[in-house]
């Protein structure tokens, strides 16, 4: 397993987000966390990812109980993580955004160079001197994807690529997703667009209120149309 | 629909920053109790469109007439003044208030009443924002400290905030962003109810194009600052130039709405 | 001409110290969002040690050596006090980070006074740099030469620093998103600490290398850091580039402004600085800031009106303590009203803090306005106490009208640096203008009338009017204006956005709080008898603040028990130590760290049985972004 996640117990103030997530991304897998806003998906990515504060659970990030280990820590063992508000650094080029996220070549992980982004996001190259505020939303969520592949993470937490982009852009999502699976790289993605994580993933969890109320394949989910509607109420 | 007046006309808006040119010669109209939407990609102007229209942001150039009157450069408070009432892509509410007492802020606000030092606020017009709450169906909350609410009945605060200085027209910023379908589907649909009962003229910007294809009257296209189209959902979704800019290929919307589906 | 040429050399010259210690303060606050208030302070440490160093180890190596030594000595204990204090409040409010720094500073007045004494020291000349040029028969000081060409090295080092090293880089990214710079791999912990350490250094440095020029001594952290503040404020917090143009603006202002007003040479420093805010409020080079934090345990339970039990409370409260001369002798009835004057301050404070959400580290301009009115009517005009009482806070509203109305136009930090300004101008003027407010003398002999002058019956008029304007502050807070203004401090989009005007609002609310501390500052005037600059001091504003902070900031009654308590916590402790200030401190520091929620907060909480709180303090939790 690339990762697994054990009794995952999640708090924010007096509010208990999380309850017992289980859950597990295997070598080369992507799988897809649906579930609706306020389930409980970025808090999951967040948790395992060590920036919730209040936490209890067991987190093995290759084998590695990673639970006790600090945010940065986390990350440089390999594990990457793509927030869902993409949080690009306005106020530096495409190349310095680039720069903040490079981190040292690892032996079990594909080995990204500024060059392979640029291939991987076309637009991206011919922006390299560019402010992050100057890009569109499409652009942002490309950088905040490549500064992440800088690291060389063999793990990706990918929270919500979709959300606020145009049906066009969701596409070439689509396709930099496939082709970073194709490089090796595993991917945890929380999605709430079923037809977006169709097209992407292998396996999927939903995630309720807290809770992980299914899990399976997509064809799994599609014979089982009352979890469906009834979690993702489409 | 009367087509003597719109109750809101704009007339070759443009705005530029630092030389790049956000939006260039928007115009369009809106008659009451008419559901407009405003889409298009990433970076095609709608924000800085919607701040011309609401007076976060002063226009370059163009006229913005509401009402009869001239808007353009107003103030936000000062167009507010005018009966628009708006929303916002992330809901901005007072969290240390009840629910009431967020609706009962507006209210004082309409009721000129904001410099009065010694009468009491929670007892001013609560009929009035119980008859709005209820109105969103958010009436069993009203005693409810605001900062507890669930991000979709917030989404519905929002909406009775809004409807507040009994506006003719609704300026909404990605109603939905952020809410599960179904409570988009939801709030969309009272939207549309409660504008077509008092004839108040919606428009609002919006990504889910379900949502988009469902609700609006008439659909606006911007791309790099200019409308590429305007029409009904079902022109605009035909629309060659649409589809290769903006729509795709329709595999991560709703096939109902996808070209050549019955509907 | 040449005259004026060296002037302007002179103000180039003290230029330099003043951007050194700027800039360290803008980049601290860039990555960190906390402004350091203690900042003078490592910068009269940096003075202190470095003159301790150039005494001990004679020559040029020993000078130069001991100057940068002692900055880098000052750098260590900077490392130091982030890695134990600050690291504990980087997710605090930016009040409380004001606060615990500035507990810090004073402790530190404190403490140098413990180990170098509290005379002035003169320190030696700069090897190399003891002569004076010649120019057209005026001398200009050969070491000011090397200070005005090191500004602009430092300048451009800085510049090299932030954009050609990875060091730069991270740092830029951390100003603006610091967590994503740890959801990237990086230890943002020691690149804090890093970054710390840099703006320490710088003003330590800037302290060393004003060895040659001024005596040092134990008063220079708070006066540069007023400076200092002025300089951010007009170039813009965050930007080197602002720092130094404006110290270079500032320096010039104070060189010139000595030549035109001699008496009250700050008024230029301030219309400039007037001026700048209308055209750019976020200074020359500053960007307007994101919305600022959330206080702590931000009550989700809104406000309500007391229930009839607690109005009862309330008033046999009142009742018992309209008892105390039936007890009391004449010391504890004094005392009783001082808490009481201090009563009626604080609660105009934390109106303007808790139900505005303006933190004001000014305050005390308006007490001291409002004494001075009184003293003003009562010694200069002669009118009857009673006219005195009623007409002296209108200098206090006449005051906040005037600041208050520049204040509101920032928020957050800006708001609080600015207010402070703005109370030590006027505590310039009232220090300097000798001829109308006596100077440090102060105005003497204002006395109550015989109706109000016996301990008891001065002490029944002070509760009196400290019961009259908490009723009056508590009824606004329920009144439409009272929820206008929480609505805009709550979200000032959405206020907009239903018509009210923000600042207006804000002002008027500046405005109220200003002659509520009016009021207070008259009935001091009375009760002591005399006025003095130091009531519109900074330590008096931030007595107030600590008051607030005591009581709970969050809480509607706060205010009232941190008064009461703070008060006879600071007459007991002035009585019982000569350290006060190292105590007071560490009280401070103490309150921020561990009690962010005050007395009366903490009272809540308990009442209201909520969960046991997990592991990390409610303070911590609380910045962390809420769910999705």
């Amino acid at each position: 397993m690339k990762l697994s996640v054990h009794d995952l117990n999640s708090h924010y103030g007096p509010a208990h987000i999380l309850f017992d997530i289980a859950l597990d991304v295997g070598e080369g897998e992507v799988v897809a966390l649906l579930g609706r806003n306020g389930a409980g998906k970025s808090t999951t990515f967040r948790s395992i990812v060590g920036l919730v504060a209040q936490r209890t659970g067991r987190i093995l990030f290759e084998g590695n109980d990673v639970s006790d280990q600090p945010t940065h820590a986390i990350v440089r063992g390999g594990l990457g993580y793509v927030p869902e508000e993409r949080r690009i650094f306005t106020d530096l080029t495409v190349e310095e955004n680039l720069e903040v996220g490079r981190q040292p070549e690892r032996p079990n992980a594909p080995h990204w160079t500024r060059e392979k982004l640029f291939a991987l996001f076309p637009n991206l190259a011919e922006m390299r001197g560019r402010l992050g505020g100057r890009m569109s939303g499409g652009e942002q969520q490309m950088l905040t994807i490549a500064r992440t592949l800088m690291g060389n993470p063999s793990l990706v937490l990918l929270d919500e690529p979709s959300e606020g982009l145009s049906p066009k852009i969701v596409e070439q999502m689509v396709d930099a997703i496939l082709t970073m699976k194709k490089e090796g790289v595993s991917m945890l993605v929380s999605e709430q667009n079923l037809h977006f994580a169709r097209l992407i993933s292998d396996r999927t969890y939903i995630i309720e209120r807290g809770r992980i109320c299914f899990s399976g394949t997509m064809s799994e989910l599609d014979a089982r149309p009352d979890i469906r509607d009834a979690h993702l109420a489409l | 629909m009367s087509v003597a007046q719109p109750l809101l006309s704009v007339e070759g808006l443009s705005k530029s920053y630092g030389g790049v040119h956000a939006v260039r010669g928007v115009s369009f109209a809106l008659n009451a109790g008419e559901i407009l939407a405003l889409i298009g990609p990433n970076g095609a102007g709608k924000s800085t469109c919607f701040d011309m229209l609401n007076g976060q942001t002063t226009p370059g150039s163009g006229r913005i007439n509401l009402l009869g009157e001239d808007t353009t450069g107003k103030k936000p408070r000062e167009i507010w003044r005018l009966g628009v009432g708006r929303t916002f892509q992330i809901t901005a509410t007072f969290p240390t208030m009840t629910v009431r007492e967020n609706v009962q802020v507006a209210l004082v606000s309409y009721g000129r009443r904001l410099f009065n030092l010694w009468t009491s606020t929670p007892r001013y017009a609560r009929a009035e924002a119980g008859r709005l709450l209820e109105l969103v169906g958010m009436g069993g909350y009203a005693e409810r400290p605001c900062g507890e609410l669930a991000y979709g009945d917030l989404k519905r605060l929002e909406l009775a905030i809004a409807l507040a200085n009994q506006p003719k027209l609704l300026l909404m910023d990605e109603p939905t962003a952020g809410m599960a379908p179904r409570e988009r589907i939801e709030l969309m649909r009272l939207t549309a109810q409660i504008a077509r009962e008092q004839g108040i003229g919606v428009l609002f910007t919006e990504h889910d194009m379900d949502v988009v294809f469902e609700h609006a009257d008439r659909i606006l296209v911007l791309n790099r600052g200019s409308l590429i189209a305007e029409g009904s959902p079902e022109e605009v979704r035909r629309n060659p130039q649409v589809r290769a800019i903006y729509l795709g290929e329709g595999l991560v919307y709703d096939a109902r709405h996808r070209e050549g589906a019955p509907t | 001409m040449a005259f004026y040429f060296v002037q302007f050399l002179t103000g180039l010259a003290s230029a330099a110290s003043l951007f050194l210690v700027a800039s360290g303060l803008s980049i601290i606050f860039g990555v960190t969002r906390i402004v350091n208030f203690a900042h003078g302070a490592f910068y009269m440490l940096g003075a202190y040690v470095a003159f301790t160093l150039t005494e001990r180890f004679s020559g040029a190596i020993g000078f130069w050596g001991g100057i940068v030594a002692a900055a880098a000595i000052v750098a260590l204990v900077g490392v130091l006090v982030e890695m134990v204090l600050l690291r504990r409040i980087y997710h605090a409010p930016e009040l409380f980070q004001l606060l615990a720094t500035f507990g810090l500073t004073l402790m530190v007045e404190d403490l140098v006074v413990l180990i170098w004494g509290p005379s002035d020291l003169l320190g030696r000349r700069a090897p190399g740099f003891k002569g004076a040029v010649d120019f057209f028969g005026q001398n200009i000081p050969s070491y000011d030469l090397f200070l005005i060409g090191l500004g602009p090295l430092v300048l451009g080092l800085l510049w090299l620093l932030f954009q050609r090293t990875r060091w730069g880089v991270l740092v830029r990214a951390a100003t603006q998103d610091r967590d994503m710079v740890a959801a990237l791999g990086v230890n943002q912990k020691w690149l804090f600490t890093s970054v710390f350490a840099v703006g320490v250094f710088l003003a330590a440095l800037g302290g060393a290398l004003q060895i040659p020029r001024d005596a040092v001594h134990h008063a220079m952290d708070l006066r540069i850091i007023v400076d200092v503040f002025v300089v951010v404020v007009i170039g813009g917090l965050g930007s080197i580039i602002g720092a130094f143009v404006a110290a270079v603006l500032v320096s010039e202002l104070n060189a010139f402004g000595i030549l035109i007003f001699p008496k009250i040479s700050i008024i230029l420093v301030f219309l400039v600085m007037a001026a700048v805010l209308i055209v750019r409020p976020w200074g020359l080079f500053g960007r307007q800031e994101a919305a600022a934090r959330r206080t702590p345990g931000l009550t989700i339970n809104p406000w309500r009106p007391l229930t009839s039990n607690e109005r009862l409370a309330a008033v046999a409260a009142l009742a018992l303590a309209a008892a105390l001369p039936l007890i009391g002798g004449n010391y504890a009835l004094t005392v009783g009203s001082e808490i009481a004057i201090f009563v009626i301050f604080a609660a105009s404070l934390h109106f303007l803090m808790s139900v505005g959400g303006l933190a004001s580290f000014g305050h005390a301009a308006y007490f001291g306005l409002g004494a001075y009115g009184v003293a003003f009517l009562a010694k200069l005009a002669g009118l009857p106490m009673i006219l005195s009482l009623l007409l002296g806070p209108l200098l206090g509203l006449a005051g906040a009208a005037v600041f208050g109305f520049f204040a509101v136009q920032l928020s957050g930090v800006y708001f609080a640096m600015l207010t402070l300004a703005f109370a030590q101008i006027v505590w310039s003027i009232a220090f300097q203008w000798v001829a109308v407010t006596g100077g440090d003398n102060g105005i003497l002999g204002v006395w109550p009338e015989s109706w109000a002058a016996s301990p008891a019956h001065f002490y029944w008029l002070s509760i009196a009017v400290a019961a009259l304007a908490v009723a009056v502050l508590r009824i606004i807070v329920f009144s439409p204006f009272g929820f206008a203004l929480r609505a805009t401090r709550d979200s000032p989009l959405r206020g907009e956005a239903i018509g009210i005007d923000g600042k207006r609002i804000q002002w008027t609310a500046f405005v109220i709080a200003g002659t509520v501390a009016g009021v207070a500052g008259a009935l001091f005037a009375y009760l002591k008898g005399s006025i003095f600059p130091d009531s519109l001091g900074i330590s008096l504003s931030v007595d107030a603040l600590v008051m607030v902070l005591l009581g709970g900031v969050e809480t509607v009654s706060g205010a009232i028990l941190g008064a009461i308590v703070y008060k006879a916590l600071s007459i007991w402790l002035v009585s019982q130590t000569d350290l006060s200030k190292l105590v007071l401190g560490g009280i401070i520091v103490l309150i921020v760290v561990a009690f962010p929620k005050g007395i009366v907060g903490m009272l809540e909480t308990i009442r209201q049985r909520r969960p046991p709180t997990p592991p990390k303090s409610a303070l911590l939790t609380s910045g962390i972004e809420t769910a999705e």
